[in-house]
């Protein structure tokens, strides 16, 4: 599945969820996304790396069709039902839990669907809440509910977890995991937490000054150990690509 | 020197007599850099301070009745104005005035900040002119108020109306521009249309500067009414006052005045229960 610049095979249309052919993006002349090609098939967990400024975030913002009016060229394909999780929770603080999770939706079942998401994300009894009565790592489950009752084809995860607790966060690493095995949505998760990107992803890509250098598969059963000593050399061969030599 | 940096302050701590006291149990505290603790009734402090220094200023003599009618002079006043009707019938015509212009005025003021707020066009059209309004006071508009609108009720409602949207406007108008740009960027995401949008994100980002706008709006309705009632009224709490005035009746300028001064403060009570009911969901230095 994995493609690189040049590669010619592409598969059909019907088997991908996200299809980007050479994807730039630019900001005062600066090109931050540099002719990107990426494909990621339906379901599939897909990490996205790089240091601060190599245009990740750029990347996750095009496919979430947040960038307009910033110059750019490209061909972009992404399904209309997607759903975006942002570093922090973006819960509107005037809107109870429950009215969070269903913002934008209406129809007859729409409530049920709500508390049936908030209790997935294991916050059943809380839809009467204020976010601010909230944790930061329930705020977070809250958004990740949010994204889910809409039964997207395209998870996209911008550093979700990285405001959390080192604990929490290896929570919400399970709970994600379980959650995309119930609901199966391509998923592109941005972040700078290698551990984080080989425990999750079934491939892991680097984007460095705007280009995707490096695209490993990651075939390890899940739940992942983390002393396994494949998932060991992944880590160093990421690192490495990322500039971090040890 | 390092040594006796390190022994002195041993030596000090030993010399204290009750070495125990500073591991006694503190009180707990509210917040350390909050106002502190809820003052009991707080609203009628102060108005009952300057009470008790209007009872012991006329008491006393210090006070000539002239100047400002005693206390019980004034209730007996009240007494005699309620026994003969003549307060409620006027009081009745002031809250009445008072009660559509604010309806009107905070409609408009809510309306005219959504259209300013919510499109370029709009602001462009709407907030020079409001801008302008805002710099010119009522009293000088009457005048033109009375040759476009006649000198009867319709005038006084639309002067009054015309004092109270501009603080609406303008309160909820500044909300509107600072909702978080990252909860427009949230409603994208989710798809929100423009109307849901307005619903869910934009008015009840904007509701706590309506809300500061509705309480000087609340006043203001007040102060207006009082000018609009001194000219060319025949009815009204203002009517009553400028008639005492002709015959030199002090009491009952008072009593008018005390009217205005509880009326201003109960609408702006009601304002604020409404108001921390409704933001709920805000925790703040004040809350």
């Amino acid at each position: 599945m994995a493609t690189h610049p040049g590669q010619l095979a592409d598969p059909p249309l019907a088997d991908t969820a996200v299809r980007v052919r050479d994807l730039t993006r630019g900001f005062g002349g600066r090109a931050v996304l540099d002719g990107v090609d990426l494909d990621i098939a339906p379901g599939e967990f897909v990490a996205l790396l790089g240091r601060s400024g190599s245009g990740k975030t750029t990347l996750l913002r095009a496919l979430a069709e947040l960038d307009g009016g910033v110059p750019g060229s490209g061909e972009l394909r992404v399904p209309a039902e997607r759903a975006v999780v942002f570093q922090d929770s973006r819960l509107l603080p005037w809107a109870r839990v429950l009215d969070n999770v269903l913002l934008g939706l209406d129809g007859a079942d729409a409530r049920e669907r709500g508390r049936a998401a908030l209790a997935e994300v294991g916050l059943e009894g809380r839809h009467r809440s204020w976010p601010y009565e909230l944790s930061g790592g329930e705020q977070q489950r809250v958004a990740l509910a949010r994204s889910l009752v809409r039964e997207p084809a395209l998870l996209l995860a911008d550093e979700p977890f990285g405001a959390l607790d080192a604990l929490t966060r290896i929570r919400m690493h399970t709970l994600l995991l379980e959650l995309c095995v119930r609901h199966r949505p391509a998923v592109l998760l941005v972040t700078h937490d290698v551990d984080e990107a080989v425990q999750l992803a079934d491939r892991v890509l680097v984007l460095d000054h705007g280009r995707i250098l490096t695209d490993r598969a990651i075939t390890a059963e899940r739940p992942r150990d983390h002393h396994d000593p494949a998932l060991a050399a992944h880590r160093d061969r990421l690192l490495t690509a990322l500039g971090v030599h040890r | 020197m390092t040594e006796l940096s390190l022994t002195r302050p041993r030596e000090h701590a030993r010399s204290v007599p009750e070495a125990g006291t500073r591991l006694a149990p503190r009180p707990r505290r509210g917040r350390r850099l909050g106002p502190g603790r809820a003052v009991p009734g707080a609203l009628l402090v102060g108005p009952v301070l300057l009470l008790i220094a209007w009872i012991l200023g006329s008491g006393t003599g210090l006070l000539d009745p002239n100047t400002l009618s005693p206390p019980w002079t004034v209730v007996t006043t009240f007494g005699d104005l309620v026994a003969d009707g003549r307060l409620q019938s006027n009081l009745l015509t002031s809250v009445r005035r008072a009660g559509i212009a604010l309806v009107i005025g905070i409609g408009l003021g809510v309306v005219l900040a959504l259209v300013s707020g919510l499109s370029r066009t709009g602001e462009a059209l709407i907030d020079g002119p409001v801008q302008i309004k805002r710099a010119i006071p009522t009293l000088a508009l009457i005048p033109l108020a009375i040759i476009w609108f006649g000198i009867g009720e319709d005038m006084k409602i639309i002067v009054i109306a015309a004092s109270v949207f501009v603080p609406v406007y303008i309160n909820t108008h500044a909300a509107l521009s600072g909702v978080d740009g990252r909860y427009v960027e949230l409603a994208e995401t989710v798809g929100l249309s423009r109307r849901a949008f307005v619903r869910r994100v934009a008015l009840p980002g904007a509701l706590p500067g309506f809300f500061t706008g509705l309480r000087l709006a609340v006043t203001i309705s007040w102060l207006a009414l009082v000018v609009v009632e001194q000219v060319n009224a025949t009815s009204g709490i203002g009517y009553l006052m400028t008639q005492a005035r002709n015959y030199g009746q002090t009491e009952v300028i008072v009593v008018g005045l005390v009217v205005y001064a509880v009326f201003g403060l109960v609408g702006d009570t009601v304002v604020r229960q409404i108001e921390r009911r409704a933001l709920s969901w805000r925790r703040t230095l004040g809350s």
